[in-house]
């Protein structure tokens, strides 16, 4: 496998820990209590921890002079692989908990498998991901149920949430031409496979949080491709805004 | 299962690697954290292996320059480097690190089965570190940092954090 394509499963899985990363991040201070604020921003924190052992892997591989901070501030939209569910804005409390939720059930699978990756460095993330990412799931997983078997008005949000990220769902069971790649030569994860189990867990906990399975047929995908929602440049531009202003500024 | 802790270190240098503490957690030192897997003499310089407790923990950084430092401070030269594998537990927080814990108001990891039943606020089983009841209840599943998270006592009203087990 080239060191070219590696690079890029790597961004397929890096970038969607950090844009939700960054997302979490906005809520820094804005929480609609002083623990669901701490909460997020905690996760935000454990989720852009993991992007840097993942781009300082990439800079090693690179071979040219780079470093994680050239990746994560550095890269125009097109280069960004990460999928459209974790760009989508933090529409209101029941919107962050609901993608949140169908994120980590997918990630925590996903690191699962990736543990067994015959890449040693990647299965050194993954393993030391599990561990922050089940517990993401826990917290995610309570808020839905707190929600949806809640009042009225939180019940209505949140099925409202769900059904609104639901058509980003299917676009992490899709496989890129670098991904098939990864899986060919052991070190990627056929998401494919992810899929059935992706969908009994997410069922369970929702049927638990009295909330209705959307029945979407149409899904919407591009962000593995580069080609992302309109949220997503506001996004980058709020990241990337000071290391584009100031170039090579350092804290 | 319990992944034992395998340290190469140099005796001679625990000393100076028993002085840098958590900055986020003062009482405790690196050393009874167990974050250090190696320190090594090579040539003149010192090289230490440290293992983040937390992927994103920023206490890490700056436990990587206060190392430098306090090797500067003895007129040695050390390079610091992190090894991801494998992945910190809070196992091996040392005994003598579990009562620092206590003593500074946060109360040490309970077991992998007693965490989760602490956490999802099934069973009253964290201790007050102010008073010792049993009668706690969880606040929130993240506290302070990422490590911790937020409990109450619910005898003397004390709210205390509870270090999460991490296995």
């Amino acid at each position: 496998m080239k060191n070219e394509n590696k690079i890029q499963y790597i961004y397929g899985i890096a970038d969607n820990a950090l844009i939700l990363g960054q997302r979490l991040s906005e809520l820094c201070g804005h929480g609609p209590s002083l623990e669901t604020d701490i909460a997020t921003t905690n996760m935000a924190l454990d989720l852009l921890g993991q992007t840097r052992s993942y781009y300082q892997y990439v800079a090693q591989l690179s071979g040219e002079e780079k470093t994680e901070d050239d990746i994560a501030f550095l890269r125009t939209e097109r280069q960004y692989k990460n999928v459209l569910l974790v760009e989508q804005p933090n529409v209101h409390f029941g919107y962050v908990i609901t993608r949140q939720f169908l994120y980590d059930v997918f990630h925590l699978l996903l690191l699962q498998e990736l543990q067994n990756s015959n890449d040693e460095m990647l299965s050194a993330i993954a393993k030391k991901a599990i561990k922050e990412v089940s517990y993401h799931q826990r917290f995610s997983s309570d808020w839905i149920k707190r929600l949806g078997d809640g009042t009225d008005e939180s019940r209505e949000k949140v099925q409202e949430a769900v059904n609104d990220l639901w058509k980003f769902t299917d676009e992490l069971f899709h496989m890129t031409d670098d991904d098939k790649i990864a899986v060919e030569s052991g070190i990627g994860v056929d998401v494919t496979t992810l899929k059935d189990k992706y969908h009994q867990i997410v069922k369970e906990i929702l049927e638990e949080a009295t909330l209705m399975v959307p029945e979407v047929k149409w899904f919407q995908k591009g962000g593995k491709q580069g080609v992302h929602s309109e949220h997503m440049g506001y996004l980058l531009a709020d990241l990337q805004y000071m290391q584009r202003t100031y170039p090579n500024m350092k804290w | 299962m319990t992944i034992k802790l395998e340290q190469h270190i140099d005796p001679q240098l625990i000393p100076v690697l028993e002085k840098v503490h958590d900055p986020e957690i003062p009482v405790l030192s690196i050393m009874d954290m167990g974050v250090v897997r190696s320190a090594q003499y090579h040539d003149d310089v010192v090289e230490v292996k440290i293992t983040p407790t937390y992927s994103g923990c920023p206490a890490m950084d700056v436990i990587g320059d206060d190392i430098v430092n306090a090797f500067k401070a003895i007129n040695v030269k050390a390079k610091v480097s992190l090894v991801l594998s494998p992945a910190w537990t809070t196992d091996w927080i040392t005994p003598k690190g579990r009562q620092a814990l206590e003593k500074y108001g946060v109360a040490a990891p309970l077991n992998e089965e007693a965490d989760k039943a602490a956490l999802l606020g099934n069973k009253r089983i964290v201790k007050c570190t102010n008073c010792g009841s049993s009668n706690t209840k969880l606040v929130s599943q993240f506290g302070s940092t990422a490590c911790k998270a937020l409990f109450q006592c619910e005898d003397c009203l004390e709210p205390f954090d509870y270090f999460k087990c991490l296995k």
